[in-house]
């Protein structure tokens, strides 16, 4: 089986935006890419930065890209509509959610490796946290119709969950939307129901080695689409390594997808910054 | 054919812009670009990541920190050893349409010796660049901050190969041009510098270092003006080519380096920004000194 990567041209590009659409706490920035290819895999990243004004926000930041798995990719008469969600959490994020409609945007990618096609005989489950729904949305679209468990912090951060059709199901910290409750339970449920499955999971680190545990637990299969601090994301770097079972591999270039059974935490230092 | 190409140390280049040591990994980047990365390859020569005699793993995560205009990291040299270098690294790099210069770093002269005579009997090697920003664990002192040191070094591997030899300079030396007054004496055939500035970082919740390593390296524009300073100053005191780098991110920013002294600019932390920054820079550099223009300076007052 040949690993899913879509490789990406050797150099920064100019997308440009069509659309910043408001998801409650989030944003759905959307971008035509026209000089990159047209099929990167679900789980893959961008490097994303704006080509004015990237730099001079607060302590003069940002200066560096930031890392984004693609949420949706569709194929249009002038390239490849992509798009991100953004939470605004700091100098990068919040210059990017201020980006509008005919902005450029600049970007590196797709990169990393996606997903892979779940272990034979199981149905595949996807498990999001936050903002790390985004790459499960274009992971959906190519399963036939997975169950989809979500968790937020809030009803406002839950609005994103309309982006998954009608089916997610959807639990919140303060149980504004669905129950008050960890998306782990959720998942805890459908293994209980059915045990022959692979997860993909994808969303803060604390959510993720729960995740991991429970489908170590288990014995089931778990794919982590996993964050870590880039500077570069094609392996130049050398910062965004995690701890594995055989030694730190490079996130942007081994991963973002890393199976489960190669880690021994998923609490990457770092992580979640 | 263009008459960007220039000679450094007798090898041949086709342009004057090569990447910083440990700022690119074309096997890694090959990964990620394909042979498009072969094909419009970004710089004019490539430059190892460092490697040691033994394999290292590198520094427990976080291992960097944005800072204004720059970086902090804490990488810690990971790299697969001299045997793994020389096994499964070196048959991909040669593939490169560039010339190869091979970094590396020893933890005491004898060490040094033995990576040099390795890695310099290897016809894929054009060039070798010693790194000399680490402690000498015969006499804890750096290397490359101590004239005597660095001395002692380059005397001790000139003798284990006829390529030519680039001596890596650290900022944090009291004095770099001493330094490089030194290396020129035993026998360097260049000298390479900025490496990166000491720093740290702390985290904004615990007031402890972010770093997994607690401190590390500044590089990026932040350092852009201290480092052509001593670029310059370097240049004055030697007489063998001066590769400059420190936060160079345009074309101006190259042509200030060469005007400053230096015969070759090495491009680092901008090609985390644009994996063909190198590319960029030589074209805007090319365009400059085409032209014969000579723009004004964006800002002539303090």
């Amino acid at each position: 089986m040949s690993e899913p990567r879509t490789l990406a041209p050797p150099e920064r590009r100019v997308a440009v935006v069509s659309g910043l659409e408001r998801l409650g706490a989030y944003d759905l920035i959307t971008a035509v890419d026209t000089f990159g290819p047209t099929d990167p895999r679900p789980g893959q990243f961008y490097m994303l930065a704006s080509p004015s004004r990237w730099g001079g926000g607060p302590d003069e930041r940002p200066y560096l890209p930031r890392a984004f798995s693609y949420a949706r990719a569709r194929v249009e008469s002038d390239g490849l509509a992509l798009s991100f969600l953004l939470a605004a959490v700091g100098p990068g994020t919040a210059r990017l959610s201020e980006l509008v409609a005919d902005d450029g945007l600049a970007l590196v990618g797709p990169l990393g490796v996606g997903f892979r096609p779940p272990a034979e005989g199981t149905r595949p489950l996807l498990v999001g946290g936050g903002i790390g729904a985004a790459p499960l949305l274009c992971w959906q679209e190519e399963l036939d119709d997975p169950p989809v468990l979500l968790g937020f912090r809030s009803a406002s951060h839950a609005q994103a969950a309309a982006l998954f059709g009608p089916d997610p199901q959807v639990v919140t910290d303060d149980g504004s939307v669905g129950r008050q409750a960890f998306v782990t339970e959720l998942l805890a449920a459908e293994l209980d129901a059915d045990p022959l499955a692979t997860v993909y999971a994808c969303g803060p680190p604390q959510m993720l080695e729960a995740v991991r545990v429970l489908c170590a637990e288990r014995e089931v299969s778990a794919q982590l689409a996993m964050e870590s601090g880039m500077a570069c994301g094609f392996g130049a770097c050398f910062g965004c390594v995690v701890p594995t079972r055989d030694g730190y591999v490079r996130l942007c270039v081994d991963g973002p997808v890393l199976d489960a059974a190669v880690l021994e935490t998923a609490l990457v230092p770092g992580a979640g910054h | 054919m263009s008459d960007r190409s220039i000679e450094l140390c007798g090898v041949a280049l086709r342009g004057p812009v090569l990447n910083g040591s440990g700022t690119f990994d074309a096997i890694a980047a090959r990964r990620a670009f394909g042979d498009a990365l072969i094909e419009r390859f970004p710089f004019d020569a490539f430059v190892s990541k460092t490697i040691t005699l033994a394999p290292r793993q590198g520094n427990p995560p976080p291992r960097l920190w944005e800072t204004p205009a720059g970086l902090i990291n804490s990488i810690g040299l990971p790299n697969k050893g001299l045997d793994g270098f020389l096994g499964s690294d070196l048959p991909e790099l040669a593939r490169l349409p560039v010339p190869l210069i091979v970094s590396v770093m020893g933890f005491s002269r004898d060490e040094l010796a033995i990576l040099v005579a390795a890695v310099g009997q290897r016809d894929e090697v054009a060039m070798l660049e010693l790194n000399v920003s680490c402690p000498n664990v015969e006499t804890g002192l750096v290397m490359g901050a101590d004239p005597g040191e660095t001395a002692l070094a380059v005397e001790r591997v000139r003798t284990e190969t006829e390529k030519p030899i680039v001596v890596k300079l650290t900022p944090n030396a009291a004095d770099p041009a001493a330094i490089a007054v030194a290396a020129q004496a035993a026998g360097a055939n260049a000298v390479s510098l900025v490496n990166t500035l000491k720093g740290m970082a702390l985290d904004p919740e615990t007031r402890e270092p972010w770093l997994g390593g607690r401190s590390g390296g500044v590089s990026g524009p932040a350092i852009r003006a201290i480092a052509l300073q001593q670029v310059a100053a370097v240049a004055r005191r030697i007489d063998i080519p001066v590769i400059g780098m420190g936060g160079i991110a345009t074309g101006r920013d190259a042509a200030d380096f060469l005007a400053a002294g230096a015969s070759a600019v090495a491009v680092g932390t901008e090609s985390f920004r644009d994996p063909a920054a190198g590319r960029r820079i030589a074209a805007e550099l090319a365009g400059l000194s085409l032209t014969g223009e000579r723009p004004a300076p964006a800002s002539t007052s303090i």
